[in-house]
């Protein structure tokens, strides 16, 4: 990350439609199962959440339960893991449509973006459709070879998760 | 060589043939409606279920909201620092007065037509009281209905709905050897870390209790988990998997090994660096100083998997998770996973502790959303009972000491179930 922040001085200016493009292709990545290169969208010390749903703002994954708090490794091996026939929850693959909305740049800090969306995820395996609600905020580092994303959390509007039975996919 | 423990009986749900060293479990039990009922009557109507963590209501007038065994619940501290478990429904007109998940409040109002109770269930205002006769609640029977027992061992808070039910402390008998073990891992005590992972799994809730204790599937069902450890530099010690089973009394049972990854208490592994082996050189020295080494070595080193009848898991792994499940129906649970930790933990080890805990455990982890799946499969397939109408849990029927991969632990658990659910037919 660090040569991206070296090099994002002279990074153009990003737009709410540059973000959009972004996460649209981030989404098209993750519902095609490319993902190697949903991963490769990271920095390498990128971090990827999701609360529980009885977190509050002051949460983190060192003070409280999540369902998943990844680092880049782990993350990297929720990827390997994900490509496995063995990963049973997942074999067969399931379908998956991840819906992106009103996206918004909530800050800029130099060339890092606060960018939030609102997201509706869909899975379908075995007959069953579940519906994953709410938003993403994410970090988003930009550098001379374009957007990447060092922090992402998923923060469900739902209660608990007993509608979805699991966060088997990235949502 | 027979397995000692077995009943040698034969009932419409289970065959434990103890001759033979053979172990059936009729495929029924996970689907039928009827026998649904029956376990709700039988088992969830008068065994110790548990509620709470003393901790999740720490300070007065904390409390929170559970739903167990179909009924609407209140945990709470009241103002003198005394816990108790209501019902969550107002006497006048039925209304829950506690809406909310958890929070802090002296008094429910029931928002209906204002009711009010303190938290110790008293009724202390009613809107309109001059248009009650005067004797109205003289003997309390319009204060917040109490739940009808409620006691806690090491602050396990658990509730019975018989009135009549043996102690906690009985109902517990041997397997409050290994709450201990886990207990006694804290200095101060142990508490629920914030944050729960409320799911559901389709399936009948009697396969979790299976799949809790299992060590048989850990191989197949986790394979990716494992391949992650092995990818993992410096994530496992050289400690192999090896212990043993233990039918306990009263359908508890529990395994108990050594395994490679690494524990808060204790057990360090070199990708915690210089600072996690400080941490857990401090803890090991206090629980040698506290409980001899023998104990000290054994809480620290070896896992535990612990199921509490009928419906309360407590393993004690990477890290340690309480798991209660509670069945909506024959083929649905709705399950509830906390962190439990030592107190006055320190901030890094806590932080390893959850992380470990989220790359194993829960429907985000490395491994759970794989049971789910198995355990999901398995309810399908018992569509086929007409055709296959059993189960095999037989497996180190035969052993003299059955390891962790045999299934001793779910017999003990079917062995007290099948007990329950045929002690109906018996007073008939």
């Amino acid at each position: 990350m660090s040569q991206a922040l070296q090099k994002g001085a002279n990074a153009p200016a990003m737009t709410r439609h540059d973000f959009e493009d972004f996460l649209y292709m981030e989404a098209a990545l993750l519902d095609e199962w490319r993902l190697n290169e949903w991963l490769a969208l990271f920095t390498a010390d990128a971090h990827y959440a999701v609360p529980s749903t009885d977190c509050t703002d002051a949460s983190t994954p060192a003070n409280s339960l999540f369902y998943i708090a990844d680092d880049r490794f782990r993350l990297g091996e929720r990827v390997v893991r994900l490509n496995k026939k063995t990963a049973h929850a997942e074999w067969p693959r399931s379908k998956t449509r991840h819906m992106v909305h009103n996206v918004r740049i909530r800050s800029v800090d130099g060339n890092v973006y606060a960018v939030t969306c609102n997201f509706v995820t869909y899975r379908t395996k075995n007959d069953i459709t579940n519906t994953y609600i709410g938003h993403h905020e994410y970090k988003i580092v930009v550098g001379a070879d374009g957007p990447k994303i060092a922090d992402k959390r998923s923060i469900l509007d739902l209660d608990s998760i007993r509608a979805l039975g699991k966060i088997s996919i990235i949502i | 060589m027979i397995e000692k423990q077995s009943s040698n009986s034969r009932s419409e749900f289970v065959i434990d043939d103890g001759t033979s060293g053979l172990f059936k479990v009729a495929r029924k039990a996970f689907v039928a409606p009827d026998i649904f009922q029956r376990e709700q009557q039988n088992i969830f109507d008068r065994c110790w279920l548990y509620l709470g963590h003393e901790s999740e209501v720490a300070k007065p007038n904390d409390f929170l909201t559970r739903a167990i065994a179909g009924r609407n619940l209140i945990f709470t501290r009241d103002s003198n620092g005394v816990i108790n478990a209501f019902y969550n429904t107002c006497t006048h007109r039925g209304a829950m007065v506690a809406r909310e998940a958890k929070g802090n409040t002296k008094v429910f109002t029931c928002f209906y037509h204002g009711w009010a109770y303190s938290n110790d269930g008293r009724l202390i205002d009613q809107p309109g009281k001059d248009a009650y006769c005067e004797k109205f609640n003289a003997d309390g029977d319009s204060n917040l209905a109490r739940v009808e027992r409620l006691e806690n061992y090491r602050g396990l808070y658990f509730i019975n709905f018989d009135r009549n039910a043996v102690s906690l402390e009985n109902y517990l008998g041997g397997v409050r050897e290994y709450i201990d073990l886990v207990m006694d891992q804290a200095e101060t005590q142990m508490e629920i870390v914030g944050g729960t992972q409320s799911y559901a799994i389709d399936a009948n809730w009697k396969l979790l209790c299976e799949n809790s204790i299992d060590g048989y599937h850990a191989a197949m069902t986790h394979a990716t988990y494992m391949d992650y450890l092995a990818n993992t530099a410096g994530s496992m010690t050289n400690a192999g998997l090896g212990g043993g089973a233990r039918q306990l009394g009263g359908g508890h049972a529990v395994i108990e090994y050594s395994a490679p990854w690494g524990r808060p208490v204790a057990q360090h592994v070199p990708a915690w660096g210089e600072g996690g082996k400080k941490d857990v050189a401090v803890i090991m020295d206090r629980l040698t100083k506290k409980f001899g080494e023998e104990r000290a070595r054994r809480i620290a080193l070896q896992n535990r998997n612990i199921l509490i009848f009928p419906n309360l898991v407590l393993n004690d792994i990477m890290a340690v998770t309480l798991r209660a499940f509670y069945p909506q129906s024959p083929d649905r649970m709705h399950v509830n996973a906390w962190a439990l930790a030592p107190q006055e933990e320190t901030r890094d080890m806590r932080e390893r502790r959850l992380f470990n805990f989220l790359e194993f455990l829960g429907p985000g982890g490395f491994a759970t959303p794989d049971d789910v799946e198995a355990l999901e499969m398995c309810q399908r397939g018992y569509k086929n009972l007409r055709a296959v109408a059993w189960n095999d849990i037989s497996k180190g029927m035969t052993r003299e000491k059955p390891g962790t991969s045999d299934e001793l632990q779910m017999r003990a658990f079917w062995r007290q179930w099948n007990d329950l659910m045929t002690a109906k037919e018996a007073a008939e």
